[in-house]
């Protein structure tokens, strides 16, 4: 018997963040409270070499490595590169915050580095096994980061509950594959996309697909499976519910891809049905039961539900066209999402936290930029025109009308209409109420210009959005 | 010879009996893990029992992951209870709900 050494090279990114994590963890060990700055400083450029790494060896076509348990291709490189930049802003916001609250711990940007290693096998997942140790990776450093903040009750109760639904889920998701792999005998994506057209067991085969979905649903936040998304959202400390928002998305919707479409393509009729339900009732549930809430956390993990929503949409048309929709929604979502949390972080300080409507109030008195800034956060997620949001809802309604659905269009804009509401309120609160609280807004310059380019980096995507939604398609007709 | 469908059903009834055990219990958070770690095993047993009458041994190493994931979950799960029981003071499913809207 022979060993072979695989090719390492398409996993380099996978193999340096894996690296750094592991000796940011030593060196924290030896930092005193004071030196803390190094293990954020050594994160960052961690996730800049990476980036890099993505960026300069993007790859063309499909390369498939580890006994075609991995694979590389453009899809994962633009997603991984999305990631890392997420995880970079999140990160920066997140400083400040941490610092002036005495969780500035290396465990935060550790448990942080192993996240988004989970997030990066999952996009490049070409295997159940794969998919189910990225899923595990993310999570548990997920539900860890959740409990970091170890004094608050609603965290930690906030960490059970997504504890427990996400074990569910994990759950769930296996008893599908296990099905899955009882018909088809291999747990190789490739390979069960083959064998799904000639087997005779399609029932057994739609059987293992339900609970496939259930599981994914889970991850994702999509109704009647979102029970944990508003306590998670309003539990976790600010900076948490941040990361759990914006780059774990990112690799969702990668994991929906590489299993229904890659994997399963081939029941795409069976599948299509049980998206349509989800997503008409995560874009129900999510935007009707946002405008009851008071809570700005709260208000956004309900907004999150019905954006999921769409990003189904996109996918259960079938087409590379919709695929790259919901792509572009995706990435989308993931930078407002960022700015949106990133405000909530702003407007805290020590010993308060804005996450109430309320906070929001006379805005516009305070810090007029900062006001602004929300504004086009606010507007972009509703889906006013030129912001991105409009074009990544427009995308997605396009491909759905290609697709004969118009019905579904249709649904989907009224309730993007109803959505409107409770964004529109927060803009109200801002330019035209009278602030409750007036203290001066000092924040840290990083935080200041990152967030600022974060604003208007969501008005000039949405000025030019042909570039992204060009990437996306580009990324997604190769494969 | 035990067939492969009764290894199935083997399977299915333990994963129902963990999902009965998720939602009707409302005491007791270890019991919720317990029932979690079960759902785990009825997997287990459909993978290996698929694994054995398929003459394909991917199966099993799919178990051995699920098995050392399953080990790293329960830690971090029973480290939260601690956390949460240590703020409190109580591990009542019922009493979990200071969060509302």
């Amino acid at each position: 018997m022979t060993f072979t050494m695989p090719n390492i090279a398409p996993a380099l990114p996978e193999i340096f963040i894996l690296s750094m994590a592991c000796l940011i963890l030593v060196i924290d060990l030896f930092l005193t409270d004071r030196q803390r700055f190094v293990t954020y400083l050594l994160t960052q450029a961690t996730l800049v070499v990476a980036f890099i790494l993505i960026v300069t060896d993007f790859t063309q076509g499909r390369v498939l490595t580890f006994s075609d348990t991995f694979v590389r291709d453009p899809m994962a490189d633009v997603l991984k590169a999305c990631i890392f930049i997420a995880g970079l802003v999140t990160f920066t916001y997140s400083r400040d915050y941490l610092q002036t609250r005495q969780i500035f711990k290396g465990e935060f940007f550790v448990l942080g580095l192993f996240a988004i290693l989970g997030m990066m096998i999952l996009t490049s997942a070409h295997n159940f096994l794969t998919i189910y140790l990225g899923l595990e990776l993310l999570s548990l450093s997920l539900y860890a980061m959740v409990a970091m903040q170890r004094d608050s009750v609603t965290a930690s109760e906030a960490a059970m509950k997504y504890f427990i639904l996400g074990a569910i889920a994990s759950g769930m998701l296996l008893y599908g594959i296990s099905m899955i792999y009882g018909v088809t005998g291999t747990l190789d994506l490739a390979e069960v996309a083959r064998q799904v057209p000639e087997t005779e067991k399609q029932l057994l085969l739609t059987f293992g697909l339900v609970f496939l979905i259930v599981g994914v649903a889970f991850k994702l936040g999509a109704v009647p499976f979102h029970m944990w998304v508003p306590d998670v959202y309003h539990g976790a400390a600010t900076p948490t519910t941040l990361f759990i928002g914006s780059a774990p998305k990112i690799a969702a919707f990668a994991m929906l891809m590489r299993l229904l479409v890659d994997g399963l393509g081939g029941l795409h009729a069976q599948w299509q049905d049980i998206l349509i339900i989800l997503a008409v009732l995560s874009m129900g549930v999510g935007n009707i039961v946002a405008i009851a809430q008071s809570n700005i956390k709260r208000m956004l993990a309900y907004s999150t539900i019905s954006h999921v929503g769409f990003l189904m949409l996109g996918v259960l048309t079938g087409t590379a066209e919709g695929y790259a929709a919901a792509m572009f929604y995706t990435l989308a979502y993931v930078l407002m999402t960022l700015g949106g949390f990133g405000m909530v972080i702003l407007l805290s300080r020590e010993g308060f936290e804005a996450d109430k409507l309320d906070d929001f109030k006379g805005l516009n008195e305070r810090s007029p930029w900062f006001a602004f800034m929300m504004l086009i956060v606010m507007f972009s997620m509703a889906g006013v025109p030129p912001f991105i949001g409009f074009w990544a809802k427009l995308s997605v309604l396009k491909e759905v009308i290609a697709a004969d659905m118009v019905w579904l269009a249709v649904v989907a804009v009224i309730f993007s209409i109803i959505g409107a509401f409770y964004y529109l309120r927060v803009i109200r609160l801002m330019y035209f109420d009278k602030p409750v609280d007036t203290a001066r807004l000092e924040v840290a310059l990083d935080m200041r210009l990152l967030l600022s380019a974060n604003g208007l980096g969501v008005l000039l995507l949405g000025l030019f959005p042909g570039g992204l939604l060009a990437l996306c398609l580009a990324a997604l007709s190769g494969s | 010879m035990l067939a492969l469908s009764d290894f199935l059903i083997l399977g299915a009834v333990m994963f129902g009996l963990s999902i009965a055990g998720i939602f009707i219990n409302r005491k007791n958070i270890i019991i919720l893990l317990m029932a979690i770690e079960l759902m785990l095993l009825a997997v287990n047993m459909n993978f290996i029992a698929f694994s054995h009458f398929l003459g394909d041994t991917a199966g099993q190493v799919f178990v051995f992951f699920i098995l050392t994931v399953a080990a790293a979950e329960a830690a971090i799960g029973l480290a939260i209870l601690v956390v949460l029981f240590r703020n409190k003071r109580t591990i009542n499913v019922t009493e979990l709900d200071s969060m509302k809207g």
